[in-house]
Order: structure tokens, then sequence, then C-alpha cells
């Protein structure tokens, strides 16, 4: 298996303190990684970090062996690296299916072709596609605005995905979410990584969430690598029961 | 921005021109001139509407962008012997291309950042207009202005320049509109609603605020280019700072965002005023209350507040219950 992602000694400090402070770590081909920790450990600072919503104190990011430390998200997202954010991030004044035509549509033709070539160019279906993979067919043509929290946050993880993205970072996907749609999203996500071979680096407090769907977990605190291992090799580490666990 | 919607925009276009093409026919030379001066005002406005209602980049240079496109077609049409669509056609270009490197500064900062470099660049080309003589002629203008001739027809009167003006208004509102429903459009409505998710779908914010803004300042150039030949006679009082905060009222009392809103805004802003002509010196201040009055009620503007409404009667007759609020 490739490496996708080798993270290598990224810092990030915010005046006085590290909000990151040196962490490594690499992302295979086709594995779902777990990132967890307690609250304010770091870990969207450095899905921002690699992401290029913020550039890292120290430290570099590489891409399929590419160095892209620093790069702009919207490189990334061309690259091939597609994200969710922490809190909902859906447009709410779109319909279902234009937030994720609008989600696909800058990953083909040009400037021009866009304002001048067909308008469609198989965006609608590949649309149609990710809203039944989804099951959101009945929401194809609803406000976005106007959906269940659950249900958007199903759609920002589509959106996510409509680009065929070669690795996607979903930061708390769970979060809000009541338990039945929770448990869609769950075999949605495991779908997309058998399915599609998405690879996936998951942020996430839910633990059945992490320790059921992903198969390698880190686990963070104080903005420093605590630990690695399968989620029962973490489950058993005293010094992450210590710090997050143990309770 | 469903299908159903966006062919209700192209239906009242439509049916607006064939109103506005006989609408003069019993209201004399000066009526007829207001109604050129709304629509050639509503161009101007459709222009910041794409900028800051679509794309949400805070313009204060829409008057003078119009400036721009006033002094170039007038001078183009009368110094350089020019026929007027290719002088059109030029006033647009070169408002784009200030627009694009006006526009940069947009790129770093947001909002505010931009408004200081418009409104700073709004006091230069008023001190340009104002004070270079050899070329705008100073405080005392450019006149004789040249009515354009279409297919050998001169629209030297009235009623056949304003319905030039109706038809090449209607030609810009029909790009524009198609330009919203184009991936183009998509994309200027992500900008304004969430930058850093956008960015995070690959959307090039870079171009896309550079294409607003330059777009927007172009529908300015062609407003200033129908402007010309309407008053012939232009000096630099009309394209003012105080000119650019009305154009932006007209954006926000129309309706910011709605395809339609430029025309009920200019509507506000240039015939309203005509209206309360009879209230003597009152009518400032009527003016003024009825826009507070309107924005107190609704901040979404004329459009928005229709909107509303319709959504109310539209629910009523189903029985359906009003949506629950905090239900998501």
């Amino acid at each position: 298996m490739a490496t996708v992602l080798e993270v290598e000694g990224i810092k990030k400090h915010f005046g006085g303190i590290a909000a990151v402070d040196g962490v490594s770590f690499t992302v295979e081909e086709g594995e779902i990684l777990g990132i967890i920790g307690p609250n304010g450990c770091g870990k969207s600072t450095l899905f921002n970090c690699i992401l290029g919503q913020l550039s890292p104190t120290a430290g570099s990011v590489k891409l399929d062996g590419a160095d892209v430390t620093g790069m702009n998200p919207e490189d990334m997202n061309r690259r091939g690296v597609s994200r969710t954010f922490q809190l909902l991030q859906v447009f709410p004044e779109l319909s279902v299916r234009e937030n994720l035509i609008l989600a696909g549509q800058e990953h083909q033709g040009t400037m021009l072709s866009r304002l001048f070539g067909a308008r469609d160019a198989g965006l609608t279906a590949a649309a149609d596609r990710m809203i039944g993979f989804f099951k959101l067919g009945h929401l194809a043509d609803a406000r976005a605005g106007g959906l269940s929290y659950g249900q958007q946050k199903l759609l920002d993880a589509a959106m996510a995905f409509m680009a065929g993205p070669r690795l996607v970072l979903l930061d708390e996907p769970a979060g809000g979410v009541n338990l039945t749609m929770l448990g869609d999203l769950k075999e949605r996500l495991k779908a997309m990584n058998a399915e599609a071979g998405a690879t996936f680096v998951v942020i996430e407090h839910n633990m059945d969430f992490v320790m059921s769907l992903c198969t390698r977990v880190i686990v963070m605190a104080e903005g420093k690598v605590l630990a690695v291992g399968t989620p029962a090799e973490v489950r058993a580490n005293p010094a992450v029961i210590e710090a997050y666990l143990g309770h | 921005m469903n299908a159903s919607r966006v062919d209700g925009v192209l239906v009242t276009l439509l049916l607006g021109v064939l109103i506005l093409w006989f609408a003069p026919a019993s209201m004399g030379r000066y009526g007829t001139y207001v109604l050129s001066l709304w629509i050639v005002t509503a161009v101007a406005v459709m222009g910041l509407n794409l900028t800051l209602g679509v794309a949400g980049l805070k313009s204060l240079a829409q008057a003078a962008f119009m400036g721009i496109g006033a002094y170039a077609t007038a001078l183009l049409t009368t110094k350089a012997g020019i026929g007027w669509f290719p002088a059109f056609m030029i006033s647009g270009a070169l408002c784009f291309v200030v627009g694009l490197f006006l526009g940069f500064p947009a790129l770093r900062v947001k909002a505010h950042y931009l408004a200081f470099v418009t409104l700073a660049f709004s006091t230069l080309v008023w001190l340009v207009l104002r004070n270079e003589q050899w070329l705008t002629g100073g405080v005392f203008g450019l006149s004789n202005i040249p009515r354009p001739v279409i297919f050998g027809i001169k629209t030297d009167n009235a009623l056949p320049f304003h319905r030039f003006v109706v038809v090449v208004t209607l030609a810009l509102a029909l790009i524009l509109w198609w330009l919203l429903r184009s991936p183009w459009g998509r994309a200027f409505l992500a900008l304004r609603e969430n930058p850093v998710r956008a960015a995070s779908l690959g959307i090039n914010i870079r171009a896309y605020t550079l294409l607003a803004f330059a777009i927007g300042s172009a529908y300015a150039g062609f407003a200033g280019a129908l402007y010309a030949p309407l008053v012939e006679f232009i000096d630099p009082s009309p394209f003012q700072l105080s000119a650019s905060f009305f154009l932006l009222l007209m954006v926000v009392a129309g309706g910011s965002g709605y395809q339609l809103g430029p025309f009920v805004g200019a509507l506000l802003g240039v015939v309203l005023p005509e209206w309360l002509r009879f209230t003597g010196g009152l009518y400032l201040i009527i003016f003024a209350g009825i826009v507070i009055a309107l924005l107190i009620a609704c901040p979404q503007g004329v459009l928005g507040l229709f909107e509303r409404g319709w959504a109310a009667v539209k629910r009523r007759p189903m029985g359906a219950n009003p949506p629950v609020k905090g239900a998501a």
C-alpha cells in the first residue's frame, strides 16, 4: 500500500501557545485513520495546517511524495484532498443537488468552459448518484438550509466526496447527529471506503463511532501524539486511559 | 434558484419590456426622460447587485465607474467621432479592466478594506473629472453628446431613445440572468455565503472575486454609456461618492441578491422622488422615512417582503402548519 499523506513535525503556535506541537503521522492508501483527543488538543488546527487554511509554524506535509506544505486550500482540493469542517458548512440557499454540483464544478474544464461550455457536463448525474448513495433522494430539490441537522451533516460529507477525492479529512462528522442517522453515516462512509477506495482521516469524539469505523487511531493530547495503534491497542494503552478514556 | 423562480424572472423581464415600450405614450418628454433614467440607473444597480448582493463584496465606487463609462462614451462619440455601440463596448471593457485592478485589494482582506479602497477610488475619479479640464471639461463638463443612430433610425427624440434604452437594458439583464444561472453564478453565491468552505471545494476564490467585481463595474460602465446620451450633457456631480452610496441603498432597498431587485431599488431611488415632488421641500424627509421604514420592516428589501408574503399566501390554502421554529 502506498503512502498518501506524510505529515512531519507539524507545529502551529498562536502567540506563546503551541496548539500543535510537533505532530508526525502517515496515512496509507485505503485506510480509515481516526484522530481522537480531548477538546483543545489541536486536532482541528492540525487539519487546518494540512489543508492550508492555516500555515504551519514548522514541519512539512507531503501528498503522494510531493511537498504541499502551506499550499492554499483551493489547490489542495484540486489535487484530490477534500474535507468537512467541525461546524456545519453547507450552502443554505442552494438546493441539495446544487450544493453537490458546486462541490464538483471546479474539478472539470476551465473558467471559460464553465461559463460558455455545456452547463451540466455530467455533474447533475454525478450529484444524483451521490444523493442516492447518501440516501437523500427525497430531498434533492430541497433548500439545504431547511434540512435537519443530521441530513445537513450527510450532505456536508457527500460534498466532500463529490469530486472523487484521493483523501478526505472529516472533522467531527458525527457531532450532533442522532443515533439512527449516525448508523447511516458510518455505513455510508464504510461503503465509500470499500467501493470507491476513498482514504479517510476522521476527527471524532464519539468513541463507538471511531472504534467501529477506523482501522487505526491516533490519540492526541496537548498538541502532541500520545499513542498510535489499532482501536484495540489504543483502548488498552495506559497513557491513553490516563489522559482521555480513563473514566 | 429553482426552475420556476428563474422563469418568473424571465417572464417579468419580458412583460416589463412590453410595458416600458408603450408606457411613455401619454407621458410627455419629461415623464419619458424619468422613465429612461430609471432604467439606466437600474443597469448600474444590476452591476452592484452582482458585486454586493450576489458575491458579497462591498463597493463604494459604482457611481465612479458609471462616470468613467459616461465620460468615455461622451469623449469617444464627440471628440473621436466613434459610433455609440463601439463606445458602449469600450466603456464597459474599460470599467472591467479598471475593476480587475481595483479588485486586487479585495483578495487580501475582505469587506471593509475593499470598501475603503473603493471610497478612495471614488474620490480620485471625481477629482480627475473635475480638475483635468483638458480632457473632461472640468466643472463645465461635456456637452452635445449625440444620441445613437440605429440602422439608420435616429433616436434624438425622447421616445425612440427611451425604446432604445429599454432594448439595451433587456439585453444586459438577459446576459446577467444567464450568467447567474451558470456555474459562475453558483460560485459567486458561494463566495458570499461561505468563502472558506468554497475554497475547500476547489473554488478559485481569487478569480471569482475579481470577476464579480469587474463584471459589476462593467455594468456601471454600460450604464454610464447609456446615461451620457440620455442627458446629452455630463458634469462630475452625478458621479460623486454620495451617488455611489445612493446606488448601494437602491441595491439593499430593492432586495439584495434578487435579480429583479435593481429595478425596484432604482424605482425607489429615481421615480419615487419625482412622485413626491408635490410635497415641495418635504420630499427628501418623506423619502428618507419610507426607506428607513422599509429597511426596518424588511432588511431583505421590497422583493424580500414580496417573497415572504407570497410564501404566506401559498401556505394558507394548503392548511399546512407553519414551519416550527428551531426545528433544525
